[in-house]
């Protein structure tokens, strides 16, 4: 199986350091929407790009996170993460193009423009209920998590580990694409979502409603961070690490392995539907390019940039080479591929460890 | 909910009756036959080596007991339940722990968290993430660390322990889950004599409120064990009885001496 | 019944020719007179059947026949006239001579009859056109002319249309018994056409009602039979597309255990090597229609180096964790793609395909099969036997098999483990380089080209299980024709999830796939 990752046990000393280093981190983030209020001329002013792309990368490091727990702690490297992600944003993108109302190019009262345009009466029924923002909250984390419970359940079942696992939830990705580029899918086809007008009664688009979002998904990293300390630090997350590296021995102490991956790995998928719902109103739009293969694998390169097996490492993965793909697309657009290609080879062969690796001990 | 956790089966039931009954067991692997027809029967607190030379079908015994594989033909029983129809967390809830012939223990966890893993409480992923480890349930591990004499080493990774002290983990940590039947495969191979010594003491000391079963090679180590061997070849039961009546058996004499 | 009527027809066309001397000397100087005249003079002309009879119809038709002033007609020859009647040089025309004229009456007379004659002309071209213009014409007073065109035609699909054309014109007549015949020979033609012309001789004919239903019905299965052969078809070239894209990983990921994601983009380079060794050839006019033999080879070491060089460089270093393997090896596809985008550009390149490759070709029972992608079947097969070949009999396949079994005692046997690994992996990669030769042929030739056919790739050898050509060739075939059969009533992208359902479930029951290892061999 994998190569062992440790996962570093620091002594109080060392986790009390981590906590101040997560608060101060929070902090910053925290006020990055305040310093945006402040008057441009001023120095410590934030464009409204870094506060949008920050927020956006928030939801990112939210997914890095599901990404780590399946992967880091459970030894499941899914390929499929990028399209859970996705479905959750569908999801939102659902609920606002519910809100859009009559006020779209076609001005129908209920159906969305390109409902009107590819000639349908009334909306599927898979649309109902999506104008409630609860149930589209729901929607986003039960549509990934029902999914990944189905397919989970038929690979664990089975006893489909390792890169079978891979190659399988990334046909799943695909297919996904596949069906979601389709007109006839009743979710906009090539297009997908986009011209969105508000949420929760605030129009998009707006300082105000950036910085709720922002403080949105900023508040969703914390709790599940805490969430994922909390189930990696029970005994539930020495089981997985137990999993991760000799599944078979873990059988014969009388774990049901299969229900424990399925747990994690649904709770992993429902993470990464909640963080695309809080991706689509900030970016404002969805299309079925999200489930490309490609999207899912970058993400499980954030974690292994960071350092999958520890938590702060996915959360630092996801923000440093996004940091880095913003920058490289700005200056040498063509260079990013190869630069990303690069990341893949050289974490891979020189730090298994990622980032954290760099600052954390080496194993006894 | 039920967390594949299944209450202490009563140790005082019948204690007459064989624990574990295996009779007629045939594997075949593409036209191979690994087990041919083999039979055995082990009784409550009783310690019982197998020997057999490499292929004899010792591990694919074992992997048939503990659900790893199906067998082509034959009745496997433990107590009540028909082994064939169960996988392998069921049996190992029911009372049968293994230990493998490669040590397998957890790398990346201490020797404590090894044998928290080990320690018989509910499975489930629900039950764990809620458990809580009470007094009762480390003074159990610290007492079962004390008795395969790692305390000094409690708090360490396993992935730094020795080769001796993975074995000796790993066999606490069939104790931990306080099986019934112990299935034990080549617990010596690779040992110091010392630490040879060391683990036929701990076995005999085992045995007697458990049954057990151990696979060596070693035939010195069998001596020390002074149990009732069965002599295994070919998938069949060669020859069964004390150490010194299986060796001067010419049948065994003759696969482990050549004719 | 039959025997005496078939004897009666055989007399009658053995009596054609006798009787057609007379009757085209006979019709000629109809010709002379007028407009009426001129037209039965055509129809009789035409209904003749003597090969005399055209070049004077053409020429009237194109208005060069000329009248002389004593009623004997002229055909133009080179510079001069002959009499048609006698075929004899005629002298100066003299005054009187003058072109005959036409008008619409004539025009359709000779239409008909130009099409019964040149049905019997020798140029296969000018008959089959001629069977078609017949057909079209639906006239009774076809029959006899049709039935000995039919005796003498040798080319089968000149004389399915002329098939047709009879009973075409048999079921417009006044023949009871020939339009059952009709009929009849309507439903084991089995074609679309014999079927539309059956539907609409059925308002017509109401006393041929059941007759017609049970042809048509006859004719619906043939049709479906044929649909499902070329489904059938397609399937197994879509499996060998597959297979071709499938083999390598068969010996990367199945024997080696190595996964490689960038296998597609090796299929990628396979298919610029073919552009690029085209290009080279389009300069060189003895050698441009040997570009396609010589990007075999090409398309094979381009590849095969990009895969020693990937193998010694990386894949060696992380052996053992495939996970990290999968991860190091996408990036090094997205590098390439990359790579080849910034190169030759992200449009698609065309690659052109030899004549002999084009074209559809009409199998016996009316499949009709494109070329290109019989052609793929065939290579794909061939890689095949070629695999198969090099792993059995090869010394190098010798090692290979060595290597995976036991590289630790391969090693003491003195085999340089690390040098079988490259080549192995060398080999699977030229193998995709093969593939991309393939796809070139189908395909856009586009940076990535690969992507779409590396993960159905992998489900072949998930699905027919890892290690065995049996179950790669059995797995792709599989695939392939699943996937087409579903296409017409799910569409292609639901046919991928079904299938892909299908693979899920299928390894419910079989974890290791089709082909898998079993015992000890299979446990680790």
């Amino acid at each position: 199986m994998s190569a062992t990752i440790a996962t570093p046990a620091p002594g109080t000393t060392g986790r009390l350091t981590i906590r101040l280093v997560l608060i101060g981190a929070i902090l910053v983030l925290a006020v990055l929407p305040v310093l945006n209020q402040l008057p441009a001329e001023s120095t410590l002013h934030v464009s409204d790009f870094i506060v949008s792309i920050t927020g956006k990368w928030i939801t990112y490091a939210v997914l890095a996170l599901a990404i780590d727990l399946a992967w880091g702690y459970a030894g499941i490297l899914s390929l499929g993460h990028g399209a859970f992600f996705a479905l959750g944003g569908y999801a939102m993108g659902m609920h606002l193009m519910r809100l859009i109302g009559p006020r779209g190019v076609y001005g129908h009262p209920t159906l969305p423009d390109f409902m009107v345009f590819l000639g349908y009466q009334e909306l599927p029924w898979y649309w109902l209920g999506f104008e409630h923002f609860p149930y589209a909250v729901l929607m986003a984390m039960a549509v990934p998590g029902v999914l990944a419970a189905i397919l989970g359940f038929l690979a664990f079942r089975s006893r489909i580990t390792g890169v079978y696992l891979s190659i399988i939830t990334q046909a799943m990705t695909y297919a996904l694409m596949l069906a979601f580029f389709r007109n006839d899918m009743g979710f906009g086809g090539n297009n997908g979502f986009t011209d969105f007008k508000e949420l929760l009664g605030m129009p998009l688009n707006t300082d105000n409603a950036r910085a709720v979002l922002f403080y949105a998904s900023l508040a969703l990293l914390v709790v599940a961070f805490l969430a994922c300390t909390r189930i990696t630090q029970s005994k539930l997350g020495r089981v997985l690490v137990a999993i991760r590296d000799a599944e078979s021995r873990v059988r014969f102490l009388g774990y049901d392995v299969t229900r424990h991956k399925l747990f994690v790995f649904v709770l992993s998928a429902a993470l990464a539907g909640l963080a695309g719902a809080l991706y689509v109103p900030q970016v404002g739009i969805i299309n079925p390019g999200e489930f490309s293969p490609g999207n899912s694998i970058e993400a499980v390169i954030w974690v292994a940039v960071g350092g999958r097996g520890t938590l702060v490492g996915a959360v630092l993965g996801a923000f440093s080479v996004n940091a880095l793909k913003t920058w490289l697309t700005t200056v040498a657009p063509d260079l990013w591929l190869f630069a990303l290609g690069g990341l893949f080879v050289a974490v891979t062969l020189f730090l298994p460890r990622g980032l954290i690796g760099l600052f954390a001990k080496a194993p006894k | 909910m039920s967390d594949g956790y299944s209450p202490p089966l009563g140790r005082s039931k019948d204690s007459s009756a064989p624990v574990l009954y295996l009779d007629g067991v045939s594997v075949v692997f593409d036209g191979f036959r690994a087990l041919n027809n083999l039979s055995l029967v082990v009784d409550a607190g009783e310690l019982r080596a197998i020997i057999g030379p490499n292929g004899a079908g010792k591990t694919t015994m074992m992997d048939v007991i503990t659900g790893k594989t199906r067998p082509t033909a034959g009745v496997v029983r433990f107590r009540d339940h028909d082994l064939t129809r169960l996988d392998e967390a069921t049996i190992a809830n029911l009372g049968i722990g293994r230990k493998f012939q490669k040590p397998t223990v957890f790398d990346a966890l201490t020797v404590f968290e090894n044998l928290e893993l080990a320690l018989k409480a509910p499975r489930g992923p629900f039950a764990c993430l809620a458990w809580l480890l009470s007094g009762e349930a480390r003074r159990r591990i610290e007492a079962t660390v004390e008795e395969i004499g790692l305390t000094a080493r409690m708090h360490d990774r396993a992935a730094i322990l020795s080769h001796g002290q993975r074995q000796w983990l790993e066999i606490g940590m069939l104790l931990m889950q306080d099986p019934e039947l112990l299935l034990v495969d080549e617990p010596v191979a690779g040992m110091t004599d010392q630490e040879t010594e060391h683990t036929a003491a701990l076995l005999v000391r085992i045995a007697g409120q458990r049954s057990v079963v151990v696979v060596e090679h070693d035939l010195e180590f069998v001596r020390a064990l002074g149990s009732k061997v069965t002599v295994l070849c070919e998938g069949s039961m060669l020859s069964e009885g004390s150490i010194d009546h299986v060796q001067n058996d010419p049948r065994v004499i003759e696969v482990y001496l050549g004719r | 019944m039959k025997r005496p009527l078939l004897g009666l027809l055989l007399l009658l066309l053995l009596a054609l020719p006798v009787r057609a001397q007379d009757a085209f000397t006979g019709a000629l100087p109809g010709l002379a007179g007028g407009f009426a005249d001129i037209a039965t003079a055509v129809e009789r002309l035409g209904a003749a059947g003597d090969p005399r009879a055209l070049p004077v119809l053409r020429a009237l038709q194109e208005g060069r026949l000329q009248k002389a002033g004593d009623g004997r007609i002229l055909l133009p020859e080179g510079a001069g006239l002959v009499d048609a009647a006698t075929g004899q040089p005629a002298e100066a025309a003299g005054a009187g001579a003058e072109a005959v004229r036409l008008n619409n009456r004539v025009r359709q007379a000779l239409r008909g009859a130009l099409g019964r004659l040149q049905i019997l002309s020798p140029d296969p071209a000018e008959r089959q056109a001629a069977a078609e213009a017949v057909f079209r014409s639906r006239s009774a007073e076809n029959v006899p002319v049709l039935r000995q065109a039919l005796a003498r035609e040798t080319v089968p699909r000149i004389r399915t249309q002329l098939e047709l054309a009879l009973a075409a014109s048999q079921l417009v007549g006044t023949d009871e018994a020939g339009k059952r015949d009709a009929v009849a020979r309507l439903g084991s033609a089995g074609t679309v056409e014999a079927r539309a012309l059956l539907l609409e001789a059925r308002g017509g004919n109401p006393d041929l009602v059941t007759a017609i239903d049970v042809s048509i019905a006859t004719i619906e299965r043939t049709l479906s039979l044929r649909r499902a052969a070329e489904t059938l078809f397609q399937g197994l070239s879509l499996g060998s597309v597959l297979l071709l894209a499938a083999l390598g990983l068969a010996i990367t990921f199945g024997v080696m255990g190595v996964i490689n994601m960038a296998h597609g983009e090796f299929v990628m380079l396979g298919a610029y090597a073919t552009f690029l060794v085209q290009e080279f050839c389009r300069g060189i006019p003895w050698l441009a229609p040997w570009s396609l033999a010589l990007s075999v080879p090409a398309a094979f070491l381009v590849t095969a180096a990009a895969g020693a060089l990937l193998e010694r460089g990386l894949i060696r270093h992380l052996y053992g964790r495939p996970l990290e393997t999968l991860l190091m090896t996408f990036g090094v596809g997205m590098i390439l793609q990359q790579a080849v985008r910034l190169a030759f550009g992200a449009q698609n390149r065309e690659v052109l395909s030899p004549a002999w490759m084009q074209g559809t070709l009409l199998l016996p029972g009316g499949i009709s099969v494109t070329q290109n992608r019989l052609w793929i079947i065939v290579f794909g097969l061939a890689v095949l036997l070629l695999v198969f070949a090099a792993i059995r009999l090869t010394r190098f396949g010798l090692e290979m098999r060595a290597v995976v079994q036991n590289r630790r005692i391969a090693a003491t046997m003195g085999i340089r483990t690390g040098r079988v690994d490259a080549m192995t992996f060398a080999f699977g990669s030229g193998l995709a380089g093969l593939a991309g030769v393939a796809l070139s042929q189908i395909d856009n030739v586009s940076p990535n080209l690969g992507t779409g056919y590396i993960i159905d790739s992998f489900m072949v050898v998930v699905f027919g299980g890892v290690g065995s050509l049996a179950g790669t060739l059995v797995g792709a075939m599989t695939l392939g024709i699943v996937n087409k059969m579903l296409e017409p009533w799910a569409g292609a992208v639901l046919a991928k999830v079904f299938v892909l359902i299908a693979i899920m479930l299928f390894i419910q029951r079989r974890p290791k796939g089709l082909f898998a290892l079993k015992g000890r061999a299979a446990e680790s």
